[in-house]
């Protein structure tokens, strides 16, 4: 019997990336993670961690493991040439009143 | 049609005792996920005992309410399973300490959830329509509890040589609990005669099904049939319904009508 080994579950069990997508919402977004032992097992931890607030209609998760992520050291090549590129907002043009909200 | 006041109370009680026992988890789980999904449950069953008890203290009057029938009714009044009642530890004097059991409380949550799909499907026919509608919303909530304790019976059961022996342990010990619910109390006769009730015998094969097929996967072995056969729903408790009981109703009962 394996009882004299106690791993700590959260040590062997891989993290998991949560996203929800709300009733109103189009696109699943990101509220947390978690670690579980497979996606479906992922899947209902996070049904009744992010969702028992009526968060949500509909739940992906991800292993962590698959993400790339941007470095936090490339912020200044990656990020900061766009800070002085106010004319990629479209906010210079006059929107004629027949238009409407848009 | 009103559903039999007993007949209520026995599908309050149920509820109440095991909502009351998987709240004891509240803290404590063996991780924090786990904890949310086992105070999630308890709630859920809360919830649905608390819309049975509201339908009968409208029958009950005389000043019943929700509360005092959950809060002032002793032992020889409750109608639950002896199942629901039971400790979340391999069965012991009910005065002893010993550490919660994760099994036994998954394996009991899947007997119950096993048998409570088949009630309140076959309860959304009921003559007593408020009895109707509590069934239509208990099913969804008691599918997901099935769901959750069916998915870690397979992880326990043919998981490790450990969780297995726990779970084929807390198996041997739960399962005759479960002869209690083919054979007849007076408040179930009665509503089976009027309309609002139904006919137990008839979920059994159902049942079976559903426990022996889980089992299959999860490498698990049925114990034999047979023994005694518990009578809580018909009053006749476990020496464990009176500390569950004593610990859900000391508020209440020093500080009547507290709110907060």
């Amino acid at each position: 019997m394996n009882t004299t080994t106690h791993t700590p579950a959260l040590k062997e069990w891989p993290l998991w990336e949560v996203f929800v997508r709300s009733k109103q919402g189009l696109e699943h977004k990101h509220c947390g993670s978690l670690h579980a032992s497979d996606a479906q097992h992922a899947l209902q931890m996070a049904r009744d961690v992010y969702t028992r607030r009526q968060e949500g209609v509909s739940i992906w998760v991800v292993p962590s493991a698959t993400i790339s992520a941007s470095e936090p050291n490339d912020k200044g090549e990656f990020f900061e040439p766009a800070s002085d590129k106010v004319y990629r907002h479209p906010t210079f043009y006059v929107i004629p009143d027949e238009v409407g909200h848009m | 049609m009103n559903a039999p006041v007993d007949y209520l109370l026995h599908l309050a009680d149920n509820a109440l005792v095991l909502g009351q026992r998987n709240a004891e988890w509240c803290g404590h789980g063996p991780i924090l996920e786990e904890d949310i999904a086992l105070s999630n449950n308890s709630l859920d069953l809360i919830g649905q005992a608390r819309m049975l008890y509201q339908h009968a203290a409208e029958q009950i009057g005389n000043g019943a309410t929700e509360d005092t029938l959950a809060y002032f009714r002793d032992v020889p009044d409750f109608r639950n399973y002896t199942l629901c009642e039971l400790p979340h530890m391999p069965l012991m004097a009910a005065t002893s300490k010993g550490d919660r059991d994760f099994a036994m409380t998954i394996v009991r949550n899947f007997l119950y959830s096993s048998l409570m799909v088949l009630v309140w499907d076959q309860l959304q026919a009921s003559k007593d329509t408020q009895l109707a509608a509590i069934a239509a919303k208990s099913l969804k909530e008691v599918r997901y509890h099935l769901r959750h304790s069916r998915d870690w019976l397979l992880r326990l059961g043919d998981g490790t040589d450990a969780s297995h022996a726990k779970a084929q342990a807390a198996l041997d010990q739960l399962l005759p609990y479960c002869q209690e619910f083919w054979t007849t109390s007076p408040q179930e006769t009665a509503a089976l005669a009027n309309g609002t009730g139904i006919d137990m015998a008839t979920l059994q094969t159902d049942w079976n099904q559903i426990v022996d097929e889980a089992l299959q996967e999860a490498t698990l072995k049925r114990p034999a049939a047979g023994g005694f056969v518990p009578t809580g729903k018909q009053g006749l408790h476990s020496e464990h319904l009176g500390f569950v009981l004593a610990e859900m109703q000391s508020l209440a009962r020093q500080h009547p009508g507290a709110t907060w």
